[in-house]
C-alpha cells in the first residue's frame, strides 16, 4: 500500500545566509531522501535567492518536508510542484573527439535535429550544449554515447511555476508589520 | 561613547535582554568573555557547573520554570560538543535557550586548530537557529535576533559561536531589541473561519475529548484552557510536557496520555467523537500505533507550528495560532455544556485502574517500598506546590502519573529526547530561577550517575534543591522491557551502586537513606522542611513494573493494566 513516488521540484526562496544549505539538506537526510539535483540562484527580487531541489518521493513526505523547510528562520517561503506545474529545463555539455565530427556525417545530423549548440570546436575535441527537459537530454545522450563521449556533465534542474508565487507580497506584508 | 570589545558587548547584550543568571564552563576560546563576566559579576551571576551538559540542562530547568530564555556558555571544541545533548533536548521539547560558544580565531577556521570543532555544522539539526560571529560588529544584531528567535513562536534553542578575534575586537556598541525578521513568521495569523468551524464541531459533539500539551504552557494559555474546559464540560487529558497546566485535582482533568498514562484517557481516545488537540504534536509515545489512533473521531488541532499539522496524524480542522489567542477566541463561540454520562465513563475506568494499579502503587501493603508511595508523601508535604523535576525511566513515569500539581510550569522533565542525566542540573536551574518555590528532583539511580557531578554545583551555589533518588539497583525501565519483551534476559541493566549517602555527604549535602516504610514519611517531611539542599535515597523494590502500559506498536486502547 505504499504511496506512489514521483519527481517533485522544490522551490525555496531564501535569505542569502551561510549555513542554511546545511540546515535544509539535513531535513532531507533525516528522512533518508536523496537530493537528485540542487540549484541556487538569484531571483527577480534583490537580496532574495531561489533554490531549486529535485527529489524523488511521495506526496505525503514532500508535503511534510516542505512544511519543515518553511519553518527555518531564513526561508521566506518554499513550495513543491509536479513536473506538470512547472516549466523546467536542465542543460548538459558533451565533450567529443573532433575526428568523429568530420568522419561521420550522422553526428552532424544528430546535433542539428536535437537543437543542440556547438559551443567550441578545436582540432582535438568539440563541445556541444543542449538544454531541455530531462528526457530530451537523455535521448541525445543515448544517441551520442554510441560514438564515444569524452566527458559528459549535466546541470541541476531550474524551473518556474505556471501559477504565480507572490513572494513580493509576503515580503511586503513583513514590512507593514 | 568609547569603543568596547566584542566580549564586553556580549555581556551588555545579555544585560539588555534581562539576563541575570547564566550557566557555563570556561576554556581558552571563551576566556575574553569570562574576563568580562568577572568585571560584571554584580550584574550577571555565572554559575560554574561541573560539566557543560549540566550547564545546558540547568539553563533548560531555568527556562521551563520561568518561561524566560535560559543561557549556557562554553568554550570551543570539547566544551561545545558537550552542549549537544542539551541542545537536542531543548530543540525537541521547544525550550527557549541560548548557548554561547567560543571559537578559534577566524583566520584559523577550517585549519584543525587546537580545540576547533565545527559546532555550527554539528548543532544545525538540533537548533532552531545558529550563527557564527567572526566580527565584533555583528554581536548586537545577532544576540538580539537570537533572543527573539529563541522565545518567539514555538520556542527553541539558538547557538551563537564567536571567534576569539571577534571577542577581542573593539567597536562602537549599541543595542536594539528585535521584534521581527522578514523571513520568519513565528505566529500564524488566526483564521476566524477555522475557529467558527471548530466551535461548531465542538458544540455538536456528544463524546468530546481534549488532549493538551506543552503548547498551552509555552503560550501562557492555562487560564484560557481552563475556561474552555469548564464552559464546555469537556474532559481533558495531558501529555507529560503539558502536565500541570490544569491542576491535577480539577474535576475535568482526566489524567495522563500515552504509553504509561492513565487508563481512561487512552481508552477513550478511541471512543470519543471529537478529539481536540491543543498545543501537542501527537508524539508516538502518546499515539501508539497511528493507524489505530482515534480513527472514529473528527480531530481538531490547535497548533502554533504549521509543520506539526498532519505530520503524524491527519486532522480535520487545523486552527493555527498561539493557544492563548485561539482558545481566547473560540470560547466566544462554544456553548455551555456538561457531559455527565460521558464523564462518568472516565471515572468508571479510573476506578478500574485504581483497583488494579493505583491503589497498590500508592498504598502498598507488600514489604518493598514503591515509587508511587514516595510521590504520595512528597505531594502531602509540599501540598502540591512543588515543582517536580524528573529524569528518565520508571521513576519519571511514576512521578508524572502520581504527582499532584496545583501550579503550572511545575513538571520539568525531558520528554521528547528522554535524556537521562537531565534532572539534577535542571532542578538546580529551576531552583535558581524560582528560589521561592519548592523544587524536588526525582531521579533513578542510573540517570543520577550521568550528571552526579552537579552535586558540586548545588553545594557551591547552596541552591536548596531536594534530591530524591529512587534506587532499585537497576536501569529500571530497560529492565522492565527486558522482563516483558525479552524473557527476563537482564542484559547489562543491573547496577552495583556506590554509597550515595556518602557521596552526597562528600559534597557537604545533608543526606539520608530510607529502606523501611515507617521511616519514609518522616524522612520526606524532614527533607521538605530543610532550608538547604537535601539528598534522600529511597531504596525501592528492585523488580517493580510501571503500569498501565501501551506496548510499542499497540493501539492506545490496547493499554495493559498488568
Ligand atoms: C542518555 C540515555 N541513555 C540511555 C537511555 C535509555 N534508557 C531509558 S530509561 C533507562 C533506565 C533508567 O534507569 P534509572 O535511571 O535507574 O531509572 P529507573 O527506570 O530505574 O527509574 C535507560 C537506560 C536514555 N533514556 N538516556
Amino acid at each position: 500500500m505504499s504511496e506512489k513516488k514521483i519527481k517533485y521540484t522544490v522551490s525555496i526562496y531564501t535569505e542569502n545566509s551561510v549555513g542554511l544549505l546545511n540546515r535544509i539538506s539535513a531535513i532531507f537526510q533525516k528522512r533518508h531522501i536523496n537530493i537528485e539535483s540542487f540549484n541556487s540562484s538569484i531571483t527577480e527580487i534583490e537580496d532574495v535567492h531561489r533554490w531549486t531541489i529535485l527529489v524523488h518521493t511521495s506526496e505525503t513526505l514532500i508535503k511534510k518536508i516542505v512544511g519543515q523547510i518553511n519553518k527555518q528562520i531564513e526561508v521566506i517561503k518554499s513550495y513543491y510542484h509536479t513536473d506538470e506545474e512547472t516549466i523546467y529545463q536542465e542543460s548538459c555539455l558533451f565533450k567529443i573527439k573532433s575526428s568523429l565530427l568530420f568522419d561521420d556525417r550522422k553526428i552532424q545530423n544528430i546535433i542539428k535535429e536535437s537543437n543542440a549548440i556547438i559551443v567550441t570546436v578545436n582540432p582535438e575535441f568539440f563541445v556541444i550544449e543542449k538544454s531541455g527537459r530531462t528526457y530530451e537530454l537523455d535521448e541525445l545522450y543515448e544517441k551520442l554515447s554510441k560514438y564515444g563521449i569524452l566527458q559528459y556533465v549535466r546541470s541541476a534542474r531550474i524551473a518556474v511555476t505556471k501559477a504565480p508565487l507572490f513572494i513580493s507580497d509576503i515580503l511586503k506584508k513583513f514590512k507593514k508589520k | 561613547m568609547p569603543k568596547i570589545s566584542g566580549s564586553e558587548a556580549v555581556i551588555k547584550c545579555l544585560i539588555n535582554e534581562g539576563v541575570e543568571i547564566i550557566y557555563g564552563y570556561p576554556g581558552g576560546a571563551i576566556m575574553p568573555v569570562y574576563d568580562e563576566l568577572f568585571k560584571y559579576q554584580d550584574k550577571i551571576h555565572h554559575v560554574l557547573t561541573r560539566h557543560e551538559q549540566g550547564a545546558t540542562h540547568a539553563a533548560q530547568g531555568f527556562a521551563r520554570i520561568s518561561g524566560k530564555v535560559g543561557v549556557a556558555i562554553a568554550t570551543s571544541g570539547p566544551g561545545a560538543t558537550n552542549l549537544v545533548t542539551g541542545l537536542a533536548d531543548a530543540q525537541i521539547d521547544s525550550t527557549p535557550m541560548i548557548c554561547i560558544t567560543g571559537q578559534v580565531s577566524s583566520k584559523l577556521l577550517g585549519s584543525d586548530a587546537f580545540q576547533e570543532t565545527d559546532i555550527i555544522g554539528i548543532s544545525t539539526p538540533i537548533t532552531k537557529w545558529n550563527y557564527q560571529i567572526t566580527k565584533a560588529s555583528e554581536i548586537p544584531e545577532i544576540f538580539a535576533k537570537a533572543f527573539y528567535i529563541a522565545k518567539s513562536g514555538r520556542p527553541g534553542p539558538v547557538l551563537i559561536d564567536i571567534t576569539k578575534d571577534a571577542q577581542f575586537e573593539l567597536f562602537d556598541f549599541s543595542y536594539n531589541k528585535i521584534n521581527g525578521i522578514r523571513s520568519y513568521n513565528p505566529t500564524p495569523e488566526i483564521d476566524k473561519n477555522k475557529i467558527k468551524e471548530a466551535a461548531k464541531l465542538i458544540n455538536k459533539a456528544k463524546k468530546p475529548l481534549i488532549v493538551w500539551g506543552q503548547g498551552v504552557i509555552l503560550g501562557n494559555a492555562e487560564k484560557e484552557l481552563i475556561d474552555l474546559v469548564e464552559k464546555t464540560g469537556i474532559p481533558a487529558a495531558w501529555t507529560i510536557l503539558g502536565a500541570s497546566a490544569i491542576p491535577t485535582e480539577h474535576p475535568l482533568n482526566v489524567g495522563m496520555l500515552g504509553m504509561h498514562g492513565n487508563y481512561a484517557p487512552n481508552v477513550k481516545t478511541n471512543e470519543c467523537d471529537i478529539l481536540i488537540a491543543i498545543g501537542m504534536r501527537f508524539d508516538d509515545r502518546v499515539t501508539g500505533d497511528v493507524t489505530r489512533y482515534a480513527k472514529q473521531a473528527q480531530i481538531i488541532h490547535f497548533e502554533i507550528d504549521p509543520a506539526e499539522v498532519n505530520k503524524n496524524i491527519e486532522v480535520d480542522i487545523a486552527v493555527l495560532g498561539n493557544a492563548k489567542d485561539t482558545l481566547g477566541e473560540i470560547i466566544k463561540y462554544v456553548e455551555t455544556n456538561s457531559h455527565k454520562n460521558w464523564l462518568k465513563e472516565f471515572s468508571d475506568l479510573y476506578k478500574v485502574e485504581f483497583n488494579k494499579v493505583i491503589d497498590a502503587e500508592i498504598n502498598p501493603t507488600k514489604k518493598g517500598l514503591t515509587m508511587g508511595e514516595v510521590i504520595k508523601h512528597i505531594n502531602k508535604h509540599t501540598k502540591g506546590d512543588a515543582a517536580i523535576v524528573t529524569d528518565v525511566g520508571q521513576h519519571q513515569m511514576v512521578a508524572c502519573r502520581y504527582a499532584n500539581f496545583r501550579n503550572s510550569k511545575s513538571n520539568i522533565t525531558s520528554g521528547g529526547l528522554g535524556t537521562m542525566g537531565f534532572a539534577l542540573p535542571a532542578a538546580l536551574g529551576a531552583k535558581m530561577a524560582a528560589p521561592h518555590r519548592e523544587v524536588v528532583a526525582v531521579i533513578g539511580d542510573g540517570g543520577y550517575q550521568m550528571t552526579i557531578q552537579e552535586l558540586g554545583t548545588i553545594f557551591q551555589t547552596k541552591a536548596a534543591v531536594k534530591i530524591v533518588v529512587l534506587n532499585n539497583d537497576f536501569l529500571g525501565m530497560v529492565r522492565q522491557w527486558q522482563q516483558l519483551f525479552f524473557e527476563k534476559r537482564y542484559a547489562s541493566t543491573e547496577m552495583v551502586n556506590p554509597d550515595f549517602v556518602k557521596i552526597a555527604e562528600g559534597y557537604y549535602i545533608k543526606a539520608k537513606r530510607v529502606n523501611k516504610r515507617d521511616d519514609l514519611a518522616p524522612a520526606i517531611e524532614e527533607m521538605i522542611k530543610s532550608k538547604e539542599p537535601y539528598f534522600l535515597e529511597v531504596v525501592v523494590e528492585k523488580e517493580a513494573n510501571v503500569f498501565p502500559m501501551i506496548p510499542t506498536g499497540s493501539s492506545v486502547s490496547d493499554i495493559r493494566l498488568s
